[in-house]
């Protein structure tokens, strides 16, 4: 569905993404892991349009997502939830999801998904009229994730969502990955917590210094040594 | 005998502070509006992109020649007149950002400044050229008049009154725009965070756009309402109250919305007092003193909060 080749990103006068290639098929989970620095935030941010390419190709259905302004992305259903979750902090948790259903037209529809973010995130409902900035990490995460969920997506890009993010809050987010999954939403998730991020991959990518050094089913490269060696700890 | 006289004198001297007291806040309120108006859209423009916009303070000189030329020479009314400058100035405002700090986006902060102020002169030399440097003469549009006030010897004037009512007028409307619409929702959000806000499919050009829009319609209501009060304009008529308000933005907390307007009443009256009490040669001084004092104790300015980031 969704298909990146040979992506070149120069950052600062640093080639940020050496040859990118990957592929997120639909209603898979994808995983790119990597260390810090290697280029995975880069790569969503290229995907969303916030970084420009040099060279290289992203396509979503066929079509090419270069030539789309990074704020037409939504509406074609590619949604981001950026690393440090990037709530707006000085607005309620009510009109953070109000902006994340910012394009849509449909009122039924938006309540709905509104009801639904709600019912899955009851804390997120107890504290609607509260700043988003007043939130814990773990809520605020529920935020962002929430209100990605309003956008209607079909592809979700997730940077980093366990980042500092208590062990228990981290299997959560986790659970809540899957079950997006399950509903239909395609994801791509990026992550430094490899354990967790190959635990529920279809199939995924490991990004090294900006190039992907390896690539193969999420439980395969759980198992592969370099894997074991350079991120399990094993 | 002697005794009551002189209480007599000691409370006649006391209601005529009052009266002078209560005249001055008046006063002050009055032009306080209009520092307001025009510190709205200083605090706007800065907290979308981060730019000190000098060329403000021209916008609101323009407003009050587009009210002029559509009293005298369309021969319309206050109201009308209030609106078609409002309009006249929101379009000259997205004009300016478009063409000179769009291109700048993404170039550092100084340079964006300093075109700000290339865009201020532009303005000022272009009006002088095209319609002379010499005042002209505001026309009456609205009737003499004043209100007593509480029986005290202090009165507003209709135009004070209206200046006051307008001002309020527009300050509910851009809180409820700001606050309750969609526009404004993705206001606050590209103010607070342009990729977070791209990312939710808002279009942050436009947003940019808007709101150079409003807060341009805003000064250019403050010029029409200044040509009202004062009945003189000018072409660099905008240096000096721009520069003012962009100290009241500074004093109620650069931008914040209802800081801006609380810096621009306050600088108001404090100009009031000192013209009424001190010496009204020292109005100017007293206003840059206030900036200097803000900066030095609280440069976040009064509503300000120092930025704490949550992980």
């Amino acid at each position: 569905m969704l298909k990146l080749e040979n992506i070149n990103l120069y950052y600062d006068g640093i080639h940020a993404l050496k040859d990118v290639s990957l592929e997120v098929p639909e209603g898979k989970v994808i995983s790119l892991i990597g260390s810090n620095g290697a280029g995975k935030t880069s790569t969503l941010r290229t995907i969303s349009g916030l970084s420009k390419p040099k060279s290289g190709k992203i396509t979503f259905k066929d079509q090419d997502l270069l030539k789309v302004a990074p704020e037409k992305l939504v509406n074609m259903g590619i949604v981001q939830v950026p690393e440090g979750r990037r709530v707006f902090a000085p607005m309620s948790v009510y009109e953070n999801l109000e902006l994340g259903a910012y394009l849509r037209k449909d009122k039924d529809g938006i309540e709905k998904d509104l009801q639904r973010v709600f019912k899955r995130f009851p804390r997120l409902d107890e504290r609607r009229k509260q700043m988003a900035g007043t939130l814990s990490g773990g809520e605020q995460q529920m935020l962002a994730m929430g209100r990605a969920l309003m956008s209607g997506p079909k592809v979700l890009l997730l940077d980093e969502p366990s980042m500092g993010l208590a062990p228990i809050l981290v299997r959560e987010i986790f659970d809540i990955i899957s079950e997006l999954n399950q509903l239909g939403i395609t994801i791509l998730l990026v992550e430094q917590n490899a354990k967790m991020a190959l635990s529920i991959a279809d199939y995924a990518y490991v990004l090294e210094t900006g190039k992907i050094v390896l690539e193969g089913k999420g439980e395969d490269l759980a198992e592969s040594d370099e894997i074991q060696k350079a991120y399990l700890g094993g | 005998m002697k005794n009551a006289l002189l209480f007599y004198g000691v409370y006649n001297r006391k209601g005529v502070s009052m009266d002078i007291f209560i005249q001055q806040v008046i006063n002050g309120l009055s032009l306080g509006s209009i520092y307001a108006l025009i510190a709205l859209g200083y605090t706007m423009v800065y907290g979308i992109i981060k730019l000190i916009n000098f060329a403000h303070g021209e916008i609101y000189m323009i407003g009050a020649y587009i009210g002029f030329f559509a009293i005298t020479s369309m021969g319309l009314g206050f109201i009308p007149a209030l609106i078609i400058a409002m309009i006249g100035c929101a379009i000259l405002g997205m004009a300016i950002e478009k063409i000179a700090y769009k291109p700048l986006r993404k170039s550092t902060r100084i340079a964006v400044l300093i075109t700000a102020i290339g865009v201020s002169l532009f303005l000022q030399y272009t009006t002088v050229f095209f319609l002379r440097p010499e005042p002209r003469i505001f026309p009456k549009i609205l009737t003499d008049g004043r209100f007593n006030i509480f029986g005290l010897k202090a009165y507003i004037t209709y135009q004070q009154l209206t200046i006051f009512i307008v001002t309020i007028l527009l300050v509910v409307l851009l809180q409820y725009i700001v606050h309750f619409t969609k526009t404004g929702k993705a206001m606050r959000a590209v103010a607070f965070d342009k990729d977070a806000a791209t990312l939710m499919g808002i279009n942050t050009n436009n947003i940019i756009s808007i709101t150079f829009a409003i807060g341009s319609a805003l000064a250019g209501a403050a010029g029409v309402m200044v040509g009202v009060y004062y009945s003189a304009i000018n072409p660099l008529m905008g240096i000096m109250p721009g520069l003012k308000a962009f100290v009241a933005a500074v004093l109620g907390g650069i931008g914040i919305i209802p800081g801006a307007f609380t810096g621009g009443m306050i600088m108001g009256v404090i100009e009031a007092m000192v013209s009424g009490y001190g010496n009204s040669l020292y109005r100017d001084a007293v206003a840059f003193l206030i900036l200097i004092i803000i900066l030095i104790f609280k440069p976040t300015g009064l509503f300000g909060k120092s930025e704490r980031e949550k992980v």
